[in-house]
């Protein structure tokens, strides 16, 4: 610990925000609200550059004690927090996406009644984000986890008079509050076997083991249970039901919850308890398999929704499922990297979306857009940028995360590769599909039509207040709302260029700089290389000419890389090639493959009826249970029960003693008497024994 | 020579006739009576009792037993008087207002 | 001897009069059965020493408390007892409450005091000592039941006087 950077305020800054615009926000005028709600949040994405800047004078992990929290015997559990080159990654991340998003939120929400709240609950998310990351326990970890999904619960259910979005929130609380219970079993093995949470002592207790062989064992299992949390957080299969529902929210929380930041928190859990996986491979085998089918079936999905937001909610579920391929077979940083690139064109393509939606007066349907490309420019240009940035296409940044992934996981399995390749063809296929349909041919709405049409941003229109566009029909979203996606966009073609690999001619400085975090047995070289700016390129760092000291970067022969490379590009044109063909040229096409599919493309337009069968197989049995036993059962029959008939008794013994009030001197005088005799017997009683 | 439990039973019949016609009798002025009977039991057996410990404060209690059954007899009758000038009778049981 | 029959017989005419007392219907029988109890009392008082006390309970018992008793008799014209429905607690609880009391103290009493003979005038108890004791022994409880006297003659003064006769007042 060279000398305190005071993290702590990093957190609390958008905390003191969320309080100020929480409790007095409803008395401020909205500038003022929005005032208060960027000033905190740009303080603490100012902090966040401070603290990259003197990042390099640091020795990592930096380890910062706040205050004490638990001691009870012998374990303890403080406030610290702990810093290295994979939080300061996810710092930024979450600080700078998140200011950008509250910039764009204060045009997209100027009109909704809540202003305020709105912006409390967003500082809030951002204060529990960032505990999560810069926790240096699980437990103050754990606070953050459940903190992000309350904020997530809040957000998704902002309009909460309307059923939809309030079954969305309870939804997405519950589904997450299963995969917490898996975490919460993962920590109470940590605590029985190692006595602590604290990330320094459990890695340490946890470095000297030796691998598990495969199946049981202690490390598998607490690896496991980590991945149904990160499962449920992170909507991976069995538990991803809920981010489709939680498009209900407005496009900002879908963009900086659902897709930058909070569904990265089981990314960023897995990666910071590689200890614990390196030596389960068993559990890494899981998590790389959970990865890969949920980016499968979460892209077949995909193909057939309709509704532009839940195209972009699949979407988010199944490059997830990339990442948590990435971290299966052991290549972390990989698997972080697509997380930052993720964050930026994910976040893009929300907001940009939420510009259309926008700029169509409320509708999400993409069968009623197109054509917009002309109207919307601004929104067109950066959301093309994004398209393509998903889609693998160079010189974009999803190209390099995306690739790095396919190629590390080829090293392990074809098959993950594979699986992996396929999704991205399906990936590019139904973002194209997007694209075409939203801004190509001729526009199939009704917005024109509408000069003072009072919709909100909701999905349906009586969630917001009147819109009041006094120049009817489609416009562009104002600058507010269009820098933000300019920015995004930049760092969308940019973000990938740290991360070129050695094959392609670049140095790869995002797999060295997180390298001292996965692979802590090497040389302390690779530290020291700080970052001042993200995206900043050929900064005169010490391109100290490192020897392969990362394990895992194999050395089969760049030659093969190319190759493999140059295959998934194709698959991205392929993809891009297939949605010009049924959505440009001939519209028509799509539906009559569509019936003839018949019972298959209605499976995949119902999600496969997931939601059914959990409904069928979980929810029912447990509310009819809750309704006959518990209700009726115990709280009706037991409780309930108790009381009336303790009150009831109490009435019928007072009714019948009553009666001895009558009024009549001479009974009076009969219960002294035979009051007397009780108390003499009593006495004689006593005396004589 | 007479035991003195002979005036301890003399005495516990007088009361147990007080009691009983404190029980039994209608007429307030004959329950009130009964009071005074057994206010006299036990004035019999506090003398009694005196004499066999030989402690003469027993004698001087009985005289106190008495100012006070005098008092008591005086404001007990006075409110019988009340009473009968309000409720124009003398009998107990109808005078039972009281009566929940 | 004559201690013991004079003792029984003065015995005799207190369970008499008491007896009387209860089973006489009009309240003025009743009465004069409490004085006669009274009489006989006194004794039975002489017999044990307690002159004083004999004399007090004949003067101020017989001769002023049921002498007032008779008054508010005769004020009141009280009558012969009427056979009201009384009342059953009284019957059922009252009379065996009374006789398990009233056996259970005699046991007792019988079991501890023994068989131990008085001779006749054992405790004499001459007004000059139960003088001396009250004033100095027992002055506070004197002195307070001397109180008590006073309050409760202004208490029956109050509550015995003629409601018209303050109305009288008032307006004359």
């Amino acid at each position: 610990m060279t000398h305190n950077l005071h993290l702590w305020l990093i957190p609390v800054l958008p905390l003191v925000g969320a309080a100020i615009n929480g409790f007095f926000g409803k008395k401020f005028s909205r500038q003022a609200v929005a005032g208060v709600a960027l000033s905190f949040s740009a303080a603490a994405f100012a902090k966040v550059l401070v603290v990259a800047l003197q990042f390099s004078s640091l020795t990592t992990p930096h380890i910062e004690f706040l205050a004490t929290w638990i001691r009870a015997g012998s374990f303890q559990a403080d406030f610290g927090f702990y810093l290295d080159q994979l939080s300061l990654i996810m710092l930024l991340i979450v600080t700078g996406v998140g200011f950008l998003i509250h910039i764009y939120s204060v045009g997209y929400m100027w009109e909704e009644a809540g202003f305020y709240r709105f912006f409390a609950y967003l500082n809030l998310f951002l204060f529990f984000m960032l505990t999560l990351v810069l926790a240096g326990n699980y437990l103050l970890m754990f606070v953050g986890w459940e903190g992000v999904g309350l904020a997530s619960y809040l957000l998704i259910g902002f309009w909460f008079t309307k059923d939809s979005a309030a079954s969305a929130g309870k939804k997405a609380f519950i589904v997450n509050r299963i995969g917490d219970f898996g975490f919460l079993i993962a920590l109470f093995l940590l605590i029985k076997h190692f006595g602590t949470l604290n990330f320094e002592q459990v890695f340490s207790s946890i470095a000297p083991l030796s691998s598990e062989t495969a199946g049981a064992g202690l490390l598998t299992a607490i690896g496991l249970l980590l991945m149904v949390g990160a499962a449920g957080k992170s909507a991976q299969i069995p538990l991803y039901i809920w981010l489709p529902d939680a498009m209900e929210g407005p496009t900002p929380v879908s963009a900086l919850i659902h897709a930058a930041t909070m569904v990265t928190a089981g990314v960023y859990m897995v990666a910071r308890s590689h200890v614990i996986f390196d030596r389960a491979p068993a559990a890494l085998t899981v998590v790389a398999i959970i990865g890969t089918l949920t980016a499968l079936f979460a892209a077949t999905i995909g193909i057939a929704q309709t509704d532009i937001k839940k195209v972009l909610a699949y979407s988010t579920i199944s490059q997830l499922g990339y990442m948590f391929m990435a971290c299966g077979v052991a290549a972390y940083s990989a698997g972080v990297f697509h997380l930052m690139t993720h964050a930026f064109f994910k976040g893009l393509l929300f907001l940009a979306a939420g510009s259309v939606i926008h700029a169509v007066g409320g509708e999400q349907d993409m069968r009623q857009m197109g054509g917009l490309r002309t109207r919307i420019p601004w929104t067109f240009w950066t959301m093309t940028i994004a398209t393509f940035a998903i889609a693998g296409i160079p010189p974009f940044a999803g190209f390099f995360s995306k690739d790095e992934i396919l190629w590390r996981a080829y090293q392990v399995s074809w098959v993950y590769w594979f699986i992996g390749l396929f999704t991205a063809f399906l990936t590019s296929f139904y973002m194209f599909r997007l694209w075409f349909m939203t801004f190509f041919g001729e526009y199939r709405g009704t917005a024109e039509s509408h000069e003072d049409s009072p919709h909100g941003h909701g999905d349906h229109d009586d969630a917001a207040a009147t819109h009041g566009h006094g120049h009817g029909g489609i416009h562009e979203s104002p600058w507010v709302m269009v820098i933000p996606l300019v920015v995004l966009a930049f760092l969308s073609v940019t973000g990938g260029w740290i991360g070129v690999p050695r094959s392609l001619g670049g140095n790869n400085r995002f797999e060295k700089f997180l390298g001292p975090v996965f692979h802590a047995d090497v040389a302390e070289g690779a530290e020291g290389h700080g970052f001042s700016e993200m995206g900043a390129e050929g900064h005169g760092m010490a391109g100290s000419p490192n020897k392969e000291t990362e394990g895992p970067e194999p050395q089969a022969g760049h030659g093969t890389e190319l190759a493999f490379t140059g295959i998934s590009v194709f698959a991205g044109l392929l993809g891009f090639v297939l949605a010009w063909l049924l959505y440009y040229r001939d519209p028509q096409l799509p539906q009559r493959i569509a019936a003839s599919l018949g019972g298959l493309y209605q499976a995949v337009v119902h999600k496969y009826y997931v939601d059914e069968l959990y409904a069928n197989l979980f929810v029912k049995p447990l509310i009819a249970g809750s309704t006959s036993i518990l209700w009726h059962g115990i709280d009706r029959d037991v409780i309930d029960a108790t009381v009336d008939n303790s009150a009831h008794g109490a009435n019928e013994v007072s009714d019948s003693v009553r009666h001895m009030q009558s009024g009549n001197l001479r009974s009076y005088a009969g219960w002294v008497a035979a009051g007397a005799a009780m108390v003499i017997a009593y006495m004689v009683w006593m005396g004589t024994r | 020579m007479v035991p003195i439990s002979y005036y301890l039973i003399l005495s516990g019949i007088l009361f147990a006739c007080g009691v009983t016609g404190f029980l039994i009798k209608r007429n307030i002025i004959s329950i009130f009576m009964s009071i005074e009977l057994m206010l006299n039991g036990v004035n019999l057996s506090f003398v009694a009792f005196a004499a066999q410990w030989h402690a003469l404060s027993g004698q001087v209690f009985v005289f106190f037993v008495m100012v006070v059954a005098a008092a008591e007899a005086a404001v007990g009758l006075a409110i019988i008087i009340s009473v009968y000038r309000t409720r124009e009778t003398l009998n107990v049981d109808r005078v039972d207002l009281l009566k929940l | 001897m004559l201690h013991l029959i004079v003792f029984l017989a003065f015995g005799a005419i207190c369970v008499a009069g008491a007896v009387n007392l209860l089973v006489q219907r009009h309240p003025i029988n009743s009465a004069l059965s409490l004085v006669a109890v009274m009489g006989s009392l006194a004794v039975e008082y002489l017999l044990l020493g307690a002159e004083f006390v004999a004399a007090v309970q004949v003067i101020v018992y017989a001769g002023a408390i049921m002498v007032l008793f008779v008054f508010v008799i005769m004020l009141l014209n009280a009558g012969e007892e009427e056979r009201t429905k009384g009342s059953q607690v009284a019957m059922l609880f009252g009379i065996p409450g009374m006789l398990i009391g009233s056996v259970l103290i005699g046991w007792v009493l019988l079991e501890r005091s023994g068989s131990q003979a008085v001779a006749v005038g054992a405790m004499p108890g001459p007004p000059k000592v139960i003088g001396w004791l009250l004033f100095h022994d027992f002055l506070l409880p004197f002195e307070v039941t001397s109180i008590l006297v006073l309050i409760a003659i202004m208490g029956a003064v109050v509550l015995a006087s003629h409601p018209d006769a303050d109305q009288g007042k008032k307006e004359g």
